[in-house]
């Protein structure tokens, strides 16, 4: 039987009105479900002994602008450890309030690619521990991976930084700065 | 206790004369109170210890690690926006800027994924000169990271010693390619070009080079007390851990995870070749350093395997929809002209539909992620880069530890900031 088959299964009889659709698509798993529950619906994935996703691959989103209904889908790859088994889970989200469920509690890799997914395409993920730009700065305009946001153009001039760091969780204002860059003897180079 | 309380119960200490004060501190409370103010350290965006641009703000304690922040992104170029605007043949320099030091793999991670779009497979030749020029890579990323963290640690000679074994893997890799760096070689459906006369003896040649120069390494720093005390037990992550951090390749093979994409997921006639998975035990800087010393001489046997039995034929898929036509049709028949102009022009034409496929990088699991819309441009291309998701376990693999762990720990790591920061 085809692991698709196998998960659909599993998967039906949890949760009987959570998948939308099940697809063989080049020999990838693929599943559709909905936004609302969806962590739920990954902590079972995850949970279930026989499916036991307990890798998330990789996790970005695609701008569908006006060709679909809802604009945005947010598209995650597990990986079971024990199966060796692959799956790709699909959610829509709306243009007017895009938000998710963020699964950092369930796997903590889902930090970094959730606040990136969160830089590109301005998608919210409730439930975040720090939900902050990951690879632009705070100051960026627009989400840059978005179908609309165009190939060439300017972004406004910034601030010049201070010697007291923003842009971090740790709150440097107090503590007196100590650098060892750039010409440290220990650094041996 | 919080630095606030501590402080009170520190001044309201009576310290007059009259007698002994009865507010208990114990001795180690104490001790901490004296220090109580910790210390920022900030560390990059240009620091020579972080080869990429990155930055690491830390907050001490003493010397201990209390908090640390990992800000990623200074290399941003914006590689999967710059995807959407060229065809599937002209996303190729931009795949080698992503990883610089193993730009094959990159190329062949990008290339297998739109072949499985197009449900093509390439001929077996390619696949065997693809497989051998991307083990070249693999070693070339392991010298890389091996001489610079050693170097960092103040082993000096093992960083020459690695740099010149490089050099002659390169040299090899220059002499098919025609670049050192950034060497587009791979296409959709083939390669660019065959291996040159005499390859086979050369390359020979150049891996005893390659193992006198890691065994002078391993002499000098496998079993090293400097270089133990500073790696060993040191930014450990169990199985459990690394799993859920998303690591893949040598850091979580470090952790005794069997885990290779070529293994578990042969792709490019990786099945035909005999090789182990190295794996450790504990999950620490010395487990990933031995990991990717044993790795190193995996790879060659590899490349000893493919080049003994490299079979003939066409490097590159016989299809005109695919493949640019030889030379002599475009100048000599209507329909090569008419199907190299079109290629040119318009580029390589995917059916509709989405693929995730992956290689094993020189750091971890490499996958791509593109989605097609049956033009001639890719309608999204993204990258699951290993460097980007190791990042995310910096933090958690630094809290408690000394400051002086931090550089080992960052190194072995092998941070790529192109792939990183993409």
């Amino acid at each position: 039987m085809l692991f698709i088959a196998v998960i659909h299964e599993r998967l039906v009889e949890k949760f009987p009105s959570h998948i939308i659709k099940t697809e063989r698509s080049l020999g990838d798993s693929v599943v559709w479900i909905p936004k609302d529950g969806a962590k739920g619906f990954f902590s079972t994935l995850k949970a279930d002994s026989e499916l036991s996703f307990d890798f998330l691959v990789s996790l970005t989103a695609v701008d569908w602008l006006d060709s679909r209904e809802t604009r945005f889908e947010l598209v995650y790859h597990l990986m079971s450890h024990k199966t060796k088994q692959r799956l790709r889970v699909k959610i829509d989200i709306p243009e007017i309030k895009p938000e998710a469920e963020s699964v950092t509690s369930l796997w903590s890799s889902a930090n970094f690619l959730e606040r990136e997914v969160f830089d590109m395409y301005g998608i919210k993920f409730e439930g975040h521990p720090d939900l902050r730009r990951i690879l632009l700065y705070d100051e960026f305009e627009g989400h840059p991976l978005r179908k609309d946001f165009p190939v060439q153009g300017k972004q406004p001039r910034i601030q010049m930084l201070h010697p007291e760091v923003r842009n971090t969780a740790v709150d440097m204002r107090r503590a007196s700065l100590v650098s060892i860059n750039p010409r440290r003897a220990s650094n041996g180079g | 206790m919080e630095a606030n309380e501590r402080a009170k119960k520190l001044l309201n200490v009576d310290y007059g004369l009259g007698g002994i004060t009865q507010t208990v501190l114990e001795s180690q409370e104490l001790g901490d109170d004296l220090h109580s103010e910790s210390m920022i350290l900030n560390m990059g965006p240009t620091h020579p210890a972080t080869h990429g641009t990155i930055r690491i703000v830390v907050e001490l304690v003493g010397e201990k690690i209390r908090d640390a922040e990992v800000e990623v992104g200074y290399l941003h170029r914006g590689f999967e926006k710059m995807c959407e605007t060229v065809d599937y043949n002209q996303v190729m320099p931009y795949t080698d800027r992503l990883n610089y030091v193993s730009p094959i793999i990159n190329n062949v991670g990008f290339c297998l994924t739109i072949e499985k779009l197009l449900g093509i497979r390439v001929p077996k030749r390619a696949e065997y000169i693809r497989v051998i020029l991307s083990e070249m890579s693999r070693i070339s990323d392991h010298l890389t990271c091996l001489g610079a963290s050693a170097m960092e640690l103040n082993a000096f000679s093992v960083m020459l010693y690695l740099m010149q074994a490089r050099e002659y893997l390169w040299e090899l890799i220059e002499e098919v390619t025609g670049a050192r760096l950034t060497i587009s070689y791979c296409r959709v459906g083939g390669i660019k070009a065959d291996l040159t006369p005499g390859f086979k003896e050369k390359t020979f040649e150049a891996l005893k080079g390659v193992r006198k120069q890691i065994a002078l390494s391993d002499k000098l720093l496998s079993r090293n007390r400097v270089f133990m005390d500073r790696v060993c037990n040191v930014g450990t992550m169990t199985a459990e851990e690394a799993i859920s951090y998303g690591f893949t390749g040598p850091l979580l093979r470090a952790s005794g995870v069997d885990y290779d994409v070529r293994k578990t997921y042969p792709y490019s006639s990786y099945e035909d070749f005999e090789f182990s998975v190295p794996l450790g035990t504990k999950g620490d800087n010395y487990d990933r350093f031995c990991v990717r010393l044993d790795e190193m001489e995996q790879s060659m046997k590899i490349i000893e395997q493919a080049l003994n039995n490299l079979p003939d034929g066409p490097i590159e898929v016989d299809d005109p929809h695919i493949t640019l036509p030889p030379k002599d049709q475009v100048y000599g028949s209507i329909d090569g002209m008419i199907n190299h102009f079109e290629l040119v022009m318009y580029g390589v034409k995917p059916p509709k539909g989405d693929v995730y496929s992956m290689v094993e990088g020189g750091n971890g699991e490499l996958g791509f992620y593109v989605v097609s819309d049956g033009s001639g441009k890719p309608y999204k291309c993204h990258v699951r880069a290993p460097a980007f998701i190791h990042m995310g376990a910096m933090r958690k693999m630094l809290l408690g530890a000394n400051i002086s762990d931090l550089i080992p720990t960052f190194g072995m790591i092998n941070m790529i900031g192109g792939e990183c920061d993409r």
